[in-house]
C-alpha cells in the first residue's frame, strides 16, 4: 500500500467518528496496541523535543525501506505515533520525503491539539521526514 | 447562585464563551488570569484618546498621557504600600525585574566566590537569572530545599547563609503547588545576615494584600497580567537605598540625564531603569487592573477562594488514584495533582475537551519536579470568579479520564 492509500485508509477510518471522544477512544486504542519499545532504544538520542509527553522513535534501514518504532510515556501520543506509523513505516526514503502530511488537518485531530501539541506532533513527523533524508544521502553515499 | 459572583462573572467577557461546545471553566488562572471589562476598555480608550509618548512632551495629549502613566505608578506604589512611587519601576513583567535585579545588583554587589540564595520551589525565571549570573562573576548558588509536602525547610536556610551570602531571592507563592512561603520570617532572618531580599511576586498580588513595608523585602517582582491586568507589563518595587546603588539595567530614553559624547548622566529613580518608551497603555490598564481588585475587595476575593480551595482539595482528593502534590499548611487556590498510572498529557487532553481549563505539564519548575520525583503535574488554580459548579465539572472530567485509560 502506498503512503497516499493508508492516509486515504485513515481519513475514511476517522469520517465514520461522530464526536471527538470517539476520535480520542480510537486514539487510545491505537495507543494501546502500539508494540512495545524495547527499552535499548529508549535514549535521549531517539526522543523528540517539543513534546509535552516523551517520545522516542527508532528507525532502522532494511532492504531499501525505513522501518518505524516509537514509544511515548502518554498513551494519546503513542495512539498519534501508532498512525503516524502505519502512514510511513516500511516505505523508501523518496516516499516519506515526498509524502503530503495534510491529512492530519482532514481528519480533525489538529483542530483538538493545543499548539504546544500540535508542534510536537509535526516535531514528530519532522524527525521521520529527517531521518528518511539521512537514509537517502547514506544510499546515494554507498 | 450567589448574586454578587454572577455580577463580578458579568465583568469578565471571556467569561462568556464556550469551549468544545461547553461552558468554560477555566481554572489556568497563575498562568495567566482573565481581564474584566473595565481593564480592556481603559486600553482601548487611552490609544482612541489619549495615546501619546510620555515625558517632556509640551502638547495637552502628551501630558494627558503622562499624567495617566504617572497615575498607575502611584496606584501600584499605593497598591503595595511602598514608601514612594520613585520606588515602583515598570518592567515587562515578573521575569524581567528579576532579571533586572539580577543584572544590576549582580554588576554592583555579587562578585567572585560569592553566594546566592534561591530555593527549590522557584519558577525557572528566578532561579536562571541568578544561575547565570553566578556563572558570569564565579559566584555560588545555594538552595534552600523543600519537603514533599511543598513547604520550604526553613531550618535548613539558617545554615546557607554565611559572610558570602550578598542575596536571597524566593517566590512569595509557588506557582507550581500553591505554598504559601513564610516570607516574613525568611526575610527577618535574612536581613539578621545582613542579606538582601526579593521576592518573587508572580503568584502574590492577586489572593491578598501585600505590604512591601510591613513585609519588610528588599525588592518584590510582580505582573500585571496575573494580576487581572494586560499582558506586557509589570513592575519592581525596589528599596530606594538599594535602588540608588545599582547601575542602570538598559540604556536610552527617558532614563537618560545629559548627554555627550564623552559621558552620560542617568536620572534620578524610577527612570534610571526604564529605557525607552514605556508601554503607557498597559501601564493605564494596570492601575485600573488595582481599581477593580480594590473595587471588589479584599474580603471577598479571599473568602471565595479559600472557599474553592477547601471545596476543590476536599473533592479532588477523593477520586481514587489522585494525589494532590504540594499539601503546605499555607496554601493559595492552586491544586496540582497527578493521576496513578495516567500521564497528565493524557489527562489534561481529555480535560480540555471537557470545556475545563487547566495546566499541564513541569510549570517552568523542572528543579522542584525532580524533587518531587515527577515529570510534571495537572494544576488547576482557581479564582476569586470561579464556582464549585466548576470544579465539579473538573472534577467530573477526571472521573472521566479514569474511565478512559484505567
Amino acid at each position: 500500500m502506498t503512503i497516499k492509500d493508508t492516509i486515504e485508509e485513515i481519513v475514511g477510518e476517522f469520517s465514520l467518528f461522530e464526536d471527538w471522544m470517539d476520535k480520542y477512544n480510537y486514539l487510545i486504542d491505537m495507543g494501546k496496541s502500539l508494540p512495545v519499545l524495547d527499552d535499548k532504544y529508549k535514549i535521549d538520542s531517539n526522543l523528540i523535543t517539543g513534546c509535552q509527553s516523551r517520545v522516542w522513535l527508532h528507525s532502522e534501514y532494511k532492504d531499501g525501506q525505513i522501518i518505524f518504532a516509537a514509544d511515548s510515556d502518554a498513551v494519546i501520543t503513542k495512539g498519534i505515533v501508532n498512525l503516524l506509523i502505519r502512514v510511513f513505516s516500511n516505505h523508501t526514503p523518496e516516499e516519506i520525503i515526498g509524502a503530503e502530511t495534510e491529512f492530519l488537518d482532514v481528519i480533525g485531530l489538529k483542530d483538538h491539539l493545543s499548539p504546544t501539541r500540535s508542534n510536537g506532533l509535526l516535531s514528530m513527523i519532522k524527525q521521520i521526514k529527517l531521518y528518511a533524508l539521512a537514509y537517502k544521502a547514506q544510499g546515494n553515499a554507498v | 447562585m450567589n448574586t454578587l459572583l454572577d455580577k463580578i462573572r458579568s465583568d469578565f467577557p471571556i467569561l462568556q464563551q464556550e469551549s468544545f461546545g461547553k461552558p468554560l471553566a477555566y481554572f489556568d488562572n497563575a498562568a495567566t488570569t482573565q481581564k474584566p471589562a473595565m481593564v480592556i476598555d481603559a486600553i482601548d480608550q487611552y490609544y482612541r484618546e489619549a495615546n501619546s509618548n510620555v515625558h517632556r512632551g509640551v502638547h495637552r495629549m502628551s501630558q494627558m498621557a503622562t499624567r495617566a502613566y504617572e497615575g498607575a505608578r502611584t496606584k501600584v506604589a499605593s497598591f503595595l504600600n511602598a514608601s514612594s512611587s520613585a520606588e515602583i519601576i515598570f518592567t515587562r513583567g515578573t521575569t524581567e525585574a528579576i532579571n533586572l535585579v539580577a543584572s544590576s545588583f549582580g554588576e554592583a554587589f555579587i562578585h567572585e566566590g560569592d553566594e546566592v540564595i534561591v530555593s527549590a520551589l522557584e519558577h525557572h525565571s528566578n532561579i536562571v537569572p541568578w544561575q547565570q549570573l553566578c556563572f558570569k562573576k564565579k559566584a555560588v548558588l545555594r538552595v534552600i530545599p523543600v519537603f514533599d509536602n511543598g513547604e520550604l525547610d526553613i531550618d535548613a536556610l539558617k545554615s546557607l547563609f554565611n559572610s558570602k551570602t550578598r542575596i536571597l531571592a524566593v517566590n512569595h507563592i509557588s506557582n507550581a503547588l500553591g505554598t504559601i512561603n513564610p516570607v516574613r520570617e525568611i526575610i527577618r532572618m535574612a536581613h539578621e545576615n545582613g542579606v538582601p531580599v526579593l521576592l518573587d511576586g508572580a503568584q502574590g498580588l492577586s489572593h491578598g494584600p501585600v505590604d512591601v513595608q510591613e513585609m519588610g523585602c528588599d525588592f518584590y517582582a510582580f505582573s500585571a497580567h496575573k494580576m487581572y491586568g494586560p499582558m506586557g507589563i509589570g513592575g519592581l518595587y525596589g528599596k530606594k537605598e538599594w535602588l540608588d546603588k545599582m547601575p542602570p539595567y538598559q540604556y536610552g530614553g527617558e532614563m537618560i540625564s545629559k548627554v555627550t559624547f564623552e559621558n552620560t548622566t542617568f536620572n534620578e529613580l524610577p527612570y534610571k531603569f526604564e529605557a525607552g518608551t514605556p508601554n503607557v497603555a498597559d501601564a493605564i490598564g494596570l492601575g485600573v487592573a488595582i481599581d477593580y481588585l480594590q473595587g471588589i475587595g479584599w474580603d471577598f476575593v479571599r473568602q471565595q477562594e479559600a472557599d474553592l480551595l477547601a471545596y476543590g482539595t476536599e473533592k479532588i482528593s477523593a477520586i481514587p488514584g489522585v494525589r494532590i502534590i504540594g499539601t503546605a499548611a499555607q496554601k493559595a487556590s492552586i491544586i496540582s495533582f497527578v493521576m496513578d498510572k495516567i500521564h497528565f498529557y493524557d489527562a489534561g487532553s481529555i480535560i480540555d475537551q471537557m470545556g475545563v481549563a487547566v495546566r499541564t505539564g513541569n510549570h517552568c519548575t523542572q528543579p522542584l519536579m525532580d524533587r518531587l520525583g515527577i515529570l510534571g503535574t495537572i494544576r488547576a488554580s482557581f479564582s476569586f470568579y470561579n464556582t464549585r459548579e466548576e470544579i465539579d465539572r473538573l472534577v467530573e472530567s477526571v472521573v472521566k479520564v479514569k474511565e478512559l485509560f484505567d
